[in-house]
């Protein structure tokens, strides 16, 4: 997050608190009526790294009246939304205002990885398309996702390429530990596309994703993209990705066939992605670590992002984090972030406590303050549904991947151009800039290219 | 659970605490192993523990001194007979006489008697011939309980020393010679009697022999020490247990350490076996749980690099003869990242142990300074054993600590050392302090 020094003046002639919206000085950094931090709204040049709006300043528009006979509420354009690009032109950046209050509900980090056991895999109830391990191992400087190292023979260790691999995943020469299955995963079909990669500095992928095909009543397809980012400070966050992933897939994909609204299908699929990772804590890990303490803090825990592409809706939700973003074939249109953190650092931003460029500063910008867990206070999913009038591709990621394109333009600008024809290997490239940027977190990404009805089927 | 239909070899479990996580270049890894066996020993019937046959030596101390006061013999005989009593029929055993040189009381033919109402009332009626008379050479002791136990084929070897003075008419080298002979071959528990012997040679007789090492300070209290250590060894369900450590390449073991129930450095004990592993005595085991302490030193790596830092594997001896087998193991990881926070946290098992073999070490300092006249030193050391003690909960050495010191602030370690120590008091803390309790979980 490369943000530029704040120029010495807001450039406000009011203030951008809509509730508000007051005179103000050119030259005051705060508001004099409301307290409203003003150089939080400042815009930076054309070209820069934006920060994200403010997101106290949920200027949402309302959403055009339910049309009759289509399934879509509360819909919105990403057009709809204020913000500049790179251009200097109006941007979407602000999803539907459904956050949590200011910071002072519960907080936790998302550190490096405790001490429990080992990776189970990934996934969902379909067999998950990992490549061979040993085929997805990275040998020193990682190539981009996908590519595979130089084979290495069935049993042998791959880093002294000496030892052979014992039973429990370790070489008996050298003692490294061997690539496991959850290191490098891809999955694609025929409408979506995920890859997820432990990255370069952790020491096993506690990502997990889910990618189904479904079918509304009358057959029109619709298609989920789940990702999760297992929280680290907690106990087998691996294995709470996993079944977070598992049932939000599981929930839609029996739940979209039933006519459920995708967005209310969303909804019952986090919750019962909490009810998964939940019920971890109430068993004992493959480790013996025990029923995890529900005092303790530690329970499992993940976070949540999915996307729901039916019927001319694109549906997004979450808890945490794990962001979406839309990115419009046609690039000289405006791309858009569709999900607003449950983080420190967003929900001090949303208060007007901190500028974007404090807030993600402090120490504690990347603490969490919603997840899913046995530990989470209270649940409050956030969904939104949007009707784009153009074509593009929703990309739902872990941070570990927006931590390197965190602003809208900056992930459109990594989106190949033919992300919406090759959703994987678009998937790939994403992973790839990760990984090029240092990997430091596990990298999960799902691609789902998105087309409005053709003109005259949806009747509006 | 109860299994009646042949001895039952205990069962065991290998449980690893430690911190894997290491900073960028950290190379130190420590864990703690607790080792658990359960399910053995206890129902051994018809003169064998559960492990086979069992064959016991006791060995008496008969020096000239034993006699002064004359309580410290008829002491010595008294829980001699008790121990013979707490023989189960069938145990093999015998009793030897021990001064300049080492006599067999009973068997006199220098063979091992078979435990019985018969043998055990000859054994007792042969203890009036342990009389007191000449020096102390314990090495020939232990060379003599070393040729009767090993004139049979039994499964659990096990000896008993009771000593009441220095080894004065032998070499150290020739104890120490006796010791390398015999380690591995049986073990053996130590107890001096009195206090005119040696604490750092009865200690060092039962940490070579993996046994325990006590103080009886009054000759009336070892019929029931006797009987105790008795009862402990019929419940001895396997022998000769090897921890066995596997390192990878580039990788030194720094210690292997047994810290609970007490400290004993198996460091210098291993015996390699095959690439990248050796393997540490352990003596035999019953119905118990030992920890132990290991510290790794492995190359170092990338950040996000995982690798085995060792496996420990614990070897049984097949009863049936075949080859020793690992029945149970554990895994030492290290992991490198750059987190401080979990780089930083200090496994509650390492570091309690780490401060119970601190303790251990603090005392026999203390007590050292005290004995050479180095009053500020001994102060400094026994004040922190009192803060460390008192730290972790182990109130049995704090309570002998505090015979030997006056504890003014005992979480700040302050101590004033007392102007009159009871000999007893000091003996007893030196030979206790290796003693440790185990984590609060």
């Amino acid at each position: 997050m490369s943000q530029k020094p704040q120029p010495p003046s807001h450039g406000l002639a009011v203030c951008p608190n809509p509730e508000c919206a007051e005179p103000v000085d050119p030259r005051d950094r705060y508001c004099g009526a409301c307290g409203h931090d003003l150089s939080a709204t400042v815009e930076l040049p054309a070209g820069q790294d934006r920060p994200t709006m403010p997101i106290a300043a949920p200027v949402w528009p309302e959403a055009p009246p339910r049309e009759p006979g289509s399934l879509s509420t509360m819909t919105q354009h990403p057009g709809d939304l204020p913000g500049t690009d790179s251009g200097g032109r109006d941007l979407p950046t602000v999803p539907v205002g459904v956050g949590p209050g200011p910071a002072a509900g519960p907080v936790r980090t998302d550190g490096p990885v405790p001490p429990s056991g080992e990776t189970v895999r990934g996934g969902g109830d379909f067999e998950l398309a990992a490549p061979d391990p040993r085929a997805a191992v990275r040998a020193e400087p990682a190539p981009a996702a996908g590519e595979a190292a130089a084979e290495v023979p069935e049993g042998v260790c791959v880093a002294c390429r000496a030892g052979r691999v014992d039973g429990d995943g370790y070489c008996e020469n050298c003692g490294h530990a061997q690539p496991r299955e959850r290191d490098h995963m891809e999955r694609e079909l025929g409408t979506v596309a995920a890859v997820s990669d432990r990255g370069l500095r952790h020491h096993r992928n506690e990502d997990a994703f889910a990618i189904t095909e479904s079918t509304l009543p009358g057959g029109r397809p619709a298609t989920v993209a789940i990702v999760c980012d297992g929280v680290s400070s907690a106990h087998r966050p691996d294995e709470a990705s996993a079944a977070a992933a598992r049932a939000a897939g599981r929930v839609l994909g029996e739940a979209l066939p039933r006519g459920t609204h995708p967005q209310q299908a969303l909804h019952e699929a986090i919750v019962a992605a909490a009810e998964a990772v939940t019920a971890l804590a109430r068993t004992a890990g493959p480790d013996g670590d025990g029923a995890d303490s529900l005092h303790g803090g530690n329970s499992p825990a993940c976070t949540i992002v999915g996307s729901v592409v039916a019927d001319g809706l694109l549906v997004v939700g979450w808890v945490g984090d794990s962001r979406a973003y839309w990115v419009p074939d046609d690039r000289s249109a405006p791309a858009a972030r569709l999900t607003e953190d449950d983080s420190w650092a967003a929900q001090m931003v949303k208060a007007g406590l901190m500028n974007e460029e404090q807030a993600y500063a402090d120490e504690r910008a990347h603490a969490i303050t919603g997840w899913l867990g046995a530990d989470a206070y209270e649940l409050e999913p956030h969904t939104a549904a949007f009707k784009p009038d153009r074509s593009g591709v929703v990309v739902v990621c872990t941070d570990g991947l927006w931590n390197y394109a965190e602003a809208a333009d900056a992930m459109a600008a990594v989106v190949p151009a033919d992300a919406a024809l090759r959703p994987l290997h678009a998937a790939r490239v994403l992973v790839g800039h990760a990984l090029d940027g240092g990997g430091h977190d596990n990298i999960t990404v799902a691609l789902t290219p998105f087309a409005p009805p053709p003109a005259g089927a949806g009747s509006s | 659970m109860a299994n009646f239909a042949k001895p039952s070899v205990p069962q065991f479990s290998v449980d690893v605490y430690q911190n894997e996580y290491l900073p960028v270049g950290g190379r130190d890894v420590d864990a703690v192993v607790t080792v658990t066996a359960t399910g053995g020993g206890t129902s051994g019937a018809g003169g064998v523990t559960a492990g086979g046959p069992a064959g016991v030596v006791i060995m008496v101390d008969c020096s000239g001194s034993m006699d002064y006061p004359p309580a410290k013999m008829e002491g010595a005989r008294a829980a001699t007979a008790a121990a013979v009593d707490t023989l189960r029929d069938g145990t093999s055993f015998a009793v030897v006489a021990g001064n300049h040189v080492a006599t067999p009381v009973y068997p006199a033919h220098g063979r091992l008697a078979v435990a019985g109402a018969r043998t055990r009332a000859e054994a007792k009626e042969s203890l009036a011939r342990l009389t007191p008379d000449g020096g102390t050479a314990i090495g020939t002791w232990l060379r003599l309980a070393d040729a009767l136990l090993g004139g049979e084929d039994l499964a659990i070897r096990h000896a008993v020393l009771l000593t009441d003075g220095r080894n004065e008419h032998e070499s150290p080298e020739a104890l120490r010679a006796a010791l390398d002979a015999c380690a591995g071959r049986f073990t053996c528990d130590a107890r001096g009697v009195g206090t005119d012997w040696e604490v750092k040679e009865v200690t060092g007789i039962a940490s070579a022999l993996l046994g325990s090492a006590d103080i009886v300070a009054d000759p009336a209290g070892l019929a029931a020490d006797f009987t105790a250590m008795m009862e402990n060894v019929m419940g001895k369900g396997v022998a000769d247990v090897t921890l066995r450590l596997w390192t990878p390449v580039g990788a030194e073991l720094v210690f292997v350490k047994q810290v609970a129930p007490s400290v004993v450095d198996l460091t210098g004990r291993r015996a390699d076996t095959g690439p990248r592993a050796g393997e540490y005595p352990t003596g035999s085991w019953g119905d118990e749980s030992r920890d132990y302490h290991v510290r790794v030193r492995v190359p170092a790596n990338a950040v996000g690099q995982e690798m085995l830092a060792a496996r420990v594997s614990l070897i049984v001896p097949d009863p049936a003869g075949g080859d020793a087998r690992p029945v149970s193991q554990g895994l030492i990881r290290a992991v490198w990242t750059h987190d401080v926070a979990m780089t930083t946290t200090i496994n509650p098992q390492v570091a309690h142990y780490t401060g119970q073999a601190e303790l251990a070490d603090a005392i026999q300092e203390g007590l050292d300074a005290r004995k050479s006249g180095d009053r500020d030193g001994a102060t400094a050391k026994l004040g922190r054993a009192v803060q460390l003690a008192a730290a972790s909960g182990n109130a049995d050495t704090a309570k002998l600590l505090s015979k030997v010191v006056d504890v003014v602030d005992a979480a700040a370690g302050t101590v004033r050392l007392k102007a009159k120590v009871a000999e007893a008091d000091e003996m007893t803390l030196e030979t206790r302090s290796t003693k440790t309790v185990r984590v609060k979980r």
